[in-house]
């Protein structure tokens, strides 16, 4: 009893000082992470601006901050949002069922997106430029409608890029043909798309992928494609992201096409 | 403590933000899959991880990061600074050059430090066996997002189409893609889009305003769009020219071993 108790005691020790050190190695890793910002941010303000740095401890403070919130994250990735990634992912696979695998993948990406601050900024942003341009009348209620079509079109374009992705790694297609079919749709579309709409297009597709849901659709994407059988996870496991950020564009400049 | 508040105004965020993300696998889970999630403990304990960290992330930033970056932005790009006389007519494009070394600088470190690229990383490190290296891969589109928003400041002081550039650069990608080994195809596509996040988006957005506000004939609104684009796109092309020089350099390897 007493033995098992001491046993238990000692094991938890363990699993603590393990887990210590492994974070203390993330840290060290965070640390070099975010050296090369802040020699950029201090030999441009003290040798080229030539000024003083202002409120330095903040600037510590902050930095501490920085480099303690990667460590954690990194550590969290490697124990949370890669393994339930890939665990569902085999689950899938085994379960069969296409509908719900699609499903997931839809839901995954509109769901990640629509919420994103991120995109929220842009398309508010997005909304001021169409006013100055006179795509759309003057009031609070015309923009407010423009953004959040704008934010709906990204989310449905980013929950489609999901699914088709998802289709293209089940039937083993070359990424390279959809992207490259994606990037003519691009120029097409640019070509017809408001002037005002083309560098907002542009950007939604960079603005649409999470630091949360890059690790989660990456690891659903690799995790698929290593349990069906004649996928291999390099070749077809990757490209997902890239789905995601290249249908926006396309979405964004029809909706333009449309609201003018 | 308006540090506390604002961290626990970040904190709400966050958590808004991973909220649907949670609903949505937990939903499945529980009723598409109607399975145990394995290791359900180690599982939370990494997305309290997860959550903690980016709230320290995203508040150290905040607070330090963001607003020196943003200033400097605003003074690199200002005419006085740069030299230029009469502020209402453009300079040469030459007279940015401190602009240019700016863009190249901060969309190398910024993307160094972008935790959704490391995860991308450190994921295809694993998958290939350690036949990509994390960090070369990281540096390569470090080094692809640096020239892209360079040439992007480029862009903007001259005043040239967008769409030019971004055309161009696709026709580039197509022609790389056919000459690129099959396994990095998707991943170099991959790395264009995971660049442009947390750190480096509001420090892009800063310089691409505060350029376009001080550049004459520059559109703010309009023009302080498109460098997000340039730093997806590049990287593409970098990942790709990383994998072919590697490929190049080993056959060269190869054939003076024989």
């Amino acid at each position: 009893m007493v033995s098992s108790k001491l046993a238990g005691s000692i094991l938890r020790t363990f699993v603590l000082q393990k887990l210590i050190k492994h974070i203390l190695g993330n840290i060290k890793d965070s640390l070099r992470d975010l050296l090369p910002i802040f020699v950029v941010i201090a030999v441009f303000q003290l040798l080229i601006l030539q000024q003083p740095i202002p409120n330095i401890g903040d600037l510590l403070f902050g930095f501490v901050m920085v480099v303690i919130g990667l460590a954690l994250f990194i550590y969290g990735l490697e124990i949370g949002l890669f393994p339930i990634g890939e665990s569902m992912a085999h689950e899938f696979a085994r379960k069969g069922s296409l509908f719900w695998l699609l499903t997931f993948a839809f839901a995954l990406g509109f769901g990640t997106t629509v919420a994103e601050p991120a995109l929220i900024a842009v398309a508010n942003e997005a909304a001021q430029v169409a006013i100055n341009g006179g795509m759309i009348e003057n009031s609070d209620a015309a923009r407010l409608e423009y953004a959040s079509g704008l934010r709906f079109t990204v989310a449905l374009s980013v929950g489609f890029a999901i699914l088709v992705g998802v289709i293209r790694i089940i039937k083993g297609w070359p990424v390279q043909y959809l992207i490259i079919g994606g990037y003519a749709g691009v120029v097409v579309l640019t070509w017809f798309a408001p002037a005002e709409i083309i560098g907002i297009a542009y950007d939604s597709g960079g603005v649409t992928t999470s630091t949360i849901t890059v690790p989660l659709v990456t690891a659903l994407g690799v995790g698929l494609a290593s349990s069906l059988k004649g996928r291999n996870p390099m070749i077809d496991g990757f490209g997902l992201i890239a789905f995601a950020s290249l249908s926006p564009m396309m979405f964004v400049m029809v909706y333009g096409m449309i609201v003018t | 403590m308006t540090e506390l508040m604002k961290f626990i105004d970040t904190l709400i965020l966050t958590i808004r933000d991973v909220l649907p993300i949670l609903g949505i696998l937990i939903g499945f889970q529980v009723f598409v899959l109607r399975r145990k999630i394995p290791n359900l403990q180690r599982v939370i304990t990494g997305f309290i991880f997860v959550l903690l960290g980016l709230v320290f992330f995203l508040q150290g930033l905040e607070q330090a990061l963001f607003p020196l970056g943003k200033l400097m932005a605003e003074q690199l790009t200002n005419p006085a600074f740069l030299g230029i006389e009469n502020p209402d007519i453009k300079g040469h494009w030459t007279q940015y050059g401190w602009v240019y070394l700016f863009a190249f600088a901060i969309g190398f470190s910024t993307t160094i430090a972008e935790p959704s690229l490391i995860a991308v990383a450190l994921k295809a490190q694993q998958v290939s066996g350690g036949a990509i290296a994390a960090n070369g891969l990281r540096i390569a589109v470090a080094l692809g997002v640096a020239i892209g928003i360079a040439l992007g400041t480029y862009r903007i002081v001259s005043g040239t189409s967008l769409s030019l550039y971004i055309i161009g650069g696709y026709i580039l990608v197509i022609i790389q893609t056919m000459f690129a080994p099959k396994l990095v195809i998707a991943l170099a596509y991959d790395s264009g889009g995971v660049t442009t996040s947390t750190v480096t988006v509001p420090l892009v957005a800063a310089l691409g305003l505060g350029i376009a506000t001080h550049v004459p004939g520059a559109d703010p609104l309009l023009d302080g769009f498109g460098l997000i684009a340039f730093a997806s796109l590049f990287p593409i092309m970098a990942v790709l020219g990383y994998a072919q020089l590697t490929q190049w350099l080993n056959k060269r390897q190869q054939s003076s071993d024989k």
